[in-house]
């Protein structure tokens, strides 16, 4: 069986060229590139330099808002923190996004554990062998029934709330309340993370050697200190934050088509917009790459006709 | 040599099939259809060029460490060009993508030149990515703990953890950049291989 040949399709298909040919030297082209290019990022690297805002530590956001510091503290204690009811991979708090009924992050589970009570809060006050009073409080939590438990978190929770809740003298001070040990908890964790000694007992929590941020990033990222930076730096999702840069460099400039889509009503107050927009991206991404393949698509180019600009030597040319 | 070919040597085999795909006068041509004669063209090499210096600083970064560059003036100094080559990478790649769109440049045989480039250019955002994660300072801090939860709600957070520094380092600067390389170089052999596309044959009419 022979195939019948295909039609011309002017989108799809070229003749073979018979006309004249030019000299061109593709070696010295990629020469002369590559040194316009070392040029002209000297030139930008001498003139704009490049941002390096130091990274933040537990110590600096605790001793620069210890208050919001404790706040973050007693909602990973309750369970309330972002972290605490995440969902996968960390834990099974929640159900994760989902689309069309699907939900990817919990069919493939958890797989990097956390437990956000006991690494972020408990763990660390227990590794403080020297505070007697932080232990005698962490074997009376530890004992007590979760709904006492539960009662205590929920009244320290309120009280540190509260307008007068400050940190004065090396404490904490909040109102008075049903907390039991949990006010001793809280404030032994701020003191240590005052102190540099929590940044390193989560780092270090495991091994000697670590190279993985995980845990102290998600603690850090339950706070209000790390986003408010964020903020004046206009790195926010709903400032177009993944093109952005500290300070006024250019950032990842080619995500503006992801970051776009966190703004656009709809996507930006659905629960499901991470993955609803990675979707899209993804979608999007393999109709690029198939371009050449989807009729209509591929006409554009011939359609617009910006092709008589690139080649308008050669038309020119043409009788 | 006239020795007669034989059928089942697989190296022989082999090496034919490479001549026949890019003889030396196809790979590196002294000379090209009078067609190509744009600026637009300078773009692929452009390109080219400004991943030399972004594989170049980076070498330099790799040799002193991921965090040198905080606290030594030159080490900053190759950061900058390190980030500024990357900066015009991405704009000589993106007018180079147009450029090739509005040249339907896919014609004749090279939807997988076109897809070659579209993939390295995905690869190419998922470096640039790793590649602020890898920064060590406030900006990996913010980028990380906000990407994650885009990764995370596709699963794909499980095995990709993007608050994993180390994880993401070796991403950066081992196997992401060798994807890189590798389709820059099947996406140039291809094109070597295929020439360079013609211009729509115009009638009276416009393009037929
Ligand atoms: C690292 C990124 C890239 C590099 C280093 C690169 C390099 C090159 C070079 C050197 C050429 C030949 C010279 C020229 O026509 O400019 C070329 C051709 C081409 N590129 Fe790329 N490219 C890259 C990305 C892309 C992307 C993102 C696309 C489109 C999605 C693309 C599509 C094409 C096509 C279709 C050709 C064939 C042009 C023809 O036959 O006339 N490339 N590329």
């Amino acid at each position: 069986m022979t195939k019948a040949p295909k039609r011309f399709n002017p989108d799809r298909d070229v003749a073979p060229w018979t006309g004249p040919m030019r000299r061109y030297d593709i070696a010295k082209e990629v020469t002369i590139c590559f040194l316009v290019v070392a040029v002209l990022t000297v030139g930008l690297a001498v003139v704009f330099s490049s941002p390096d805002d130091k990274a933040v530590t537990l110590q600096q956001w605790a001793s620069a808002t210890p208050v919001d510091f404790a706040t973050t503290a007693i909602a990973e204690l309750d369970g309330t923190s972002g972290t605490a009811g995440y969902g996968g991979p960390y834990n099974t708090a929640s159900p994760g996004q989902s689309i069309l009924g699907v939900s990817p992050s919990t069919i493939i589970g958890v797989h990097i554990p956390v437990d956000a009570a006991k690494d972020f809060v408990l763990s660390p006050v227990a590794a403080l062998p020297d505070d007697p009073l932080a232990q005698q409080a962490l074997r009376s939590y530890r004992s007590a029934t979760s709904t006492q438990r539960a009662t205590w978190d929920a009244a320290y929770e309120t009280a540190i709330a509260s307008q007068a809740a400050s940190y004065r003298d090396g404490h904490l001070v909040v109102p008075l309340g049903n907390y039991g040990p949990v006010g001793v908890i809280v404030n032994a964790l701020t003191q240590m993370a005052r102190s540099g000694a929590l940044d390193a007992t989560m780092l270090t929590e495991q091994r000697f050697f670590s190279t993985d941020f995980t845990k102290p990033l998600l603690f850090l990222s339950d706070g209000n200190y790390l986003a408010n930076k964020a903020a004046i730096d206009h790195l926010q999702g709903d400032q177009w934050g993944m093109m952005n840069e500290t300070g006024s460099w250019p950032g990842q400039a080619w995500l503006w088509l992801y970051t776009m889509w966190y703004q656009v009503p709809g996507l930006s107050t659905s629960p499901n917009a991470d993955l609803q927009v990675w979707a899209i991206m993804m979608v999007l991404t393999v109709v690029l790459a198939c371009i050449p393949l989807i009729p209509g698509l591929r006409s554009i180019p011939r359609w617009t006709r910006v092709y008589r600009l690139i080649w308008r030597a050669h038309y020119a040319a043409k009788p | 040599m006239t020795s007669t070919p034989n059928a089942t040597n697989w190296t022989g085999a082999l090496r034919r099939s490479a001549e026949r795909a890019l003889p030396p006068e196809k790979l590196l041509p002294e000379s090209q259809p009078s067609y190509v004669a744009s600026w637009i063209y300078v773009f692929g090499a452009l390109t080219m060029a400004a991943l030399g210096i972004i594989i170049a600083t980076g070498f330099v970064l790799a040799i002193m460490g991921p965090t040198w560059w905080h606290h030594s003036s030159t080490g900053h100094f190759i950061n900058s060009m390190h980030l500024w080559s990357v900066e015009l990478f991405f704009a000589f790649m993106v007018i180079h993508l147009w450029g090739k769109f509005f040249m339907a440049a896919w014609r004749g045989n090279r939807v997988l030149t076109w897809a070659s480039g579209v993939v390295t250019f995905v690869i190419s955002i998922a470096t640039a990515f790793t590649g602020y994660l890898s920064q060590t300072n406030y900006d990996s801090q913010w980028i990380a703990t906000q990407a994650k939860d885009g990764i995370n709600a596709t699963g794909g957070g499980a095995l990709f953890n993007v608050l994993n520094f180390g994880q993401m380092l070796m991403w950066h600067i081992t196997l992401l950049p060798l994807g890189v390389g590798i389709l820059v170089v099947l996406h140039v052999l291809l094109v070597r291989h295929r020439g360079v596309v013609p211009p729509f044959a115009e009638t009276k009419d416009g393009a037929k």
